[in-house]
């Protein structure tokens, strides 16, 4: 008897404490957006050039590589199931716009939030561990303004080009794999593919990056910036920042995915072709 | 005068309990020395005299007036009439010393870049380091005793009223210590600067304090015990018949090992 009293509050109490903590960060993380946005402005002196370096310059080879090798695996995947309908020439049609609306935007996010958020939160955790970011306060920097809104801005112009960039890569890899590797014909693989990709469809992905861009800056940011003492600390910062932009960036896909087929109809009443 | 008043300022981050009704001030050209054990909130205090903290309960007062009373511009603006010397110096990883020293000066100050180039060669000479030899290093490749002297130069570069210690001689060695030391001194004799040093280390306390202020850690207070267990004179505190301050003047471990043991 007196096990189930003890047992059933602790349950409760830890479900609470569970959402609790949920809440508590996304109206921090809301805050610590709004404050961004506040002192948002162009940085002086060239601040931003070496972090523009390290977000957009340092990312092109893991880019290259995860565009390269999704083009790739789409095709792999898919080719089979087009031959036995022997519909492989059409093979260019699923990598192209399985790669511009979700698959591109998506692996180049979660894979520049393991690149590029992770160190930022890793490089701002130290900072706050050994006081640097006190010491900025101290002498009259604003912190926000001096560390958050240029990672913010290298992310929210960068991380869509290079979006681009694993697009135009996967599109490329996909297309060598499938006629080189595959023996699906050139001429059949584009020709599909443009009559079915649509500009809408490579609006749609480059503006979901757009949003995943701002969402590894902000989460790897606050993070950082409320990094606890110590190397486990500033670990637990960066893990955090990873797992954290990892869901932001499903429910971001997730929700903009619905509002851009939504939208679509309101652009377009008569058209199926987004079924 | 008093130019920081902490009233009845408490201090917890989420269950942990640093500060408990702190009452304290800081008045125009004293050395103020505050010591006691580690983690029982005295580099919070000072955190909070210069609103790097908010505290969860209570007030810090500027010039009589509560910090929180003022815009943030103006916080931010009355927080440069302190310097702060942070435990590790806190240099900025990225830049180069030059650079760290004139941080403060390029954010906040209409200077010349020649008038930036002067000062910080002087504050750096005022250290004691050679400008021509520091300047284009990186933290990273000086010293303990030399990122000190660099976090102070840097510090000082803001020509501060009100000077903030952290436990400025920490991990040096004795010479460097009292290098330190008489830094300390050298400043607040020649720029006439208040000053407030957290520290253990017994001989800068002895050399440096005008008035002494000791924390004693909430873990071993009962509820309603005061947190600030002496205050007064150095003359004072070397003669205070408290054993918990006998006990930490000097420096011995008494029945502290078993206590640890036990918890």
């Amino acid at each position: 008897m007196s096990t189930t009293t003890l047992t059933r509050p602790n349950i409760i109490h830890a479900v609470g404490e569970t959402v609790l903590d949920g809440v508590r960060l996304v109206g921090d993380l809301t805050l610590f957006a709004l404050k961004m946005v506040w002192w948002i402005n162009w940085p002086r002196g060239g601040v931003i050039w070496p972090i523009m370096y390290q977000t957009g310059v340092l990312s092109i080879p893991v880019i290259l590589i995860t565009g390269g090798f999704i083009g790739m695996v789409l095709a792999v995947q898919a080719y089979d199931q087009f031959a036995m309908m022997g519909m492989e020439n059409q093979l260019g049609t699923v990598i192209n716009v399985t790669l511009v609306k979700e698959l591109g935007p998506v692996l180049a996010a979660l894979m520049l939030a393991g690149r590029v958020g992770s160190s930022m939160a890793a490089e701002l955790g130290t900072m706050r561990v050994t006081e640097q970011i006190d010491a900025l306060t101290a002498l009259g920097a604003n912190p926000v303004r001096f560390l958050v809104v240029p990672r913010f801005l290298a992310c929210f112009l960068l991380i869509p080009m290079l979006t681009i960039v694993a697009d135009g890569i996967g599109m490329l890899s996909g297309w060598i794999f499938s006629t080189k590797v595959l023996g699906v014909h050139s001429y059949y693989y584009w020709h599909h593919s443009f009559n079915f990709i649509t500009a809408y469809d490579v609006m749609s992905g480059v503006i979901k990056s757009v949003f995943f861009g701002a969402a590894i800056a902000i989460i790897a940011c606050h993070r950082g910036f409320h990094s606890e003492a110590g190397a486990e600390g500033v670990g637990k910062a960066a893990t955090e920042s990873f797992v954290y932009t990892f869901i932001a960036i499903l429910l971001i896909d997730f929700l903009l995915g619905t509002f851009f087929m939504k939208f679509y109809y309101v652009l377009w009443p008569g058209d199926v072709s987004m079924v | 005068m008093s130019l920081i008043d902490l009233q009845h300022a408490s201090m917890s981050f989420g269950p942990q309990h640093v500060l408990r009704d702190i009452t304290l001030d800081v008045r125009e050209g004293e050395t103020l020395v505050l010591i006691g054990e580690s983690g029982c909130g005295k580099s919070v205090t000072m955190k909070l005299m210069m609103d790097l903290l908010q505290p969860t309960q209570g007030q810090v007062l500027w010039d009589g007036k509560p910090i929180r009373s003022r815009s943030e511009k103006q916080i931010t603006r009355e927080r440069l009439k302190f310097g702060y010397l942070f435990q590790q110096a806190a240099l900025f990883d990225s830049l180069t010393v030059f650079e760290n020293v004139a941080f403060g000066l390029r954010q906040n100050k209409r200077l010349s870049e020649q008038k930036v180039v002067e000062t910080v060669h002087g504050r750096l000479q005022d250290v004691g380091l050679s400008p021509d030899v520091v300047v284009d290093k990186k933290p990273a490749e000086l010293s303990g005793g030399m990122r000190k002297r660099v976090g102070l130069a840097r510090a000082l570069a803001m020509s501060p009223a009100i000077m903030l210690y952290d436990e400025p001689t920490t991990g040096l060695d004795p010479i460097m210590s009292d290098v330190i030391n008489e830094l300390i001194l050298r400043t607040r004799d020649r720029e006439k600067m208040t000053s407030v040093v957290v520290t253990h280390d017994m001989h800068t306390v002895r050399k440096v304090a005008d008035r002494i202020v000791m924390f004693y850690p909430l873990t071993r207070l009962e509820p309603d015990e005061p947190q600030i267990i002496f205050e007064g004179t150095p003359e004072e505190a070397f003669a205070c018949t408290d054993p918990r301050v006998h006990q930490f003047i000097r420096g011995e471990a008494g029945e502290r090992l078993t206590e640890l043991a036990a918890a």
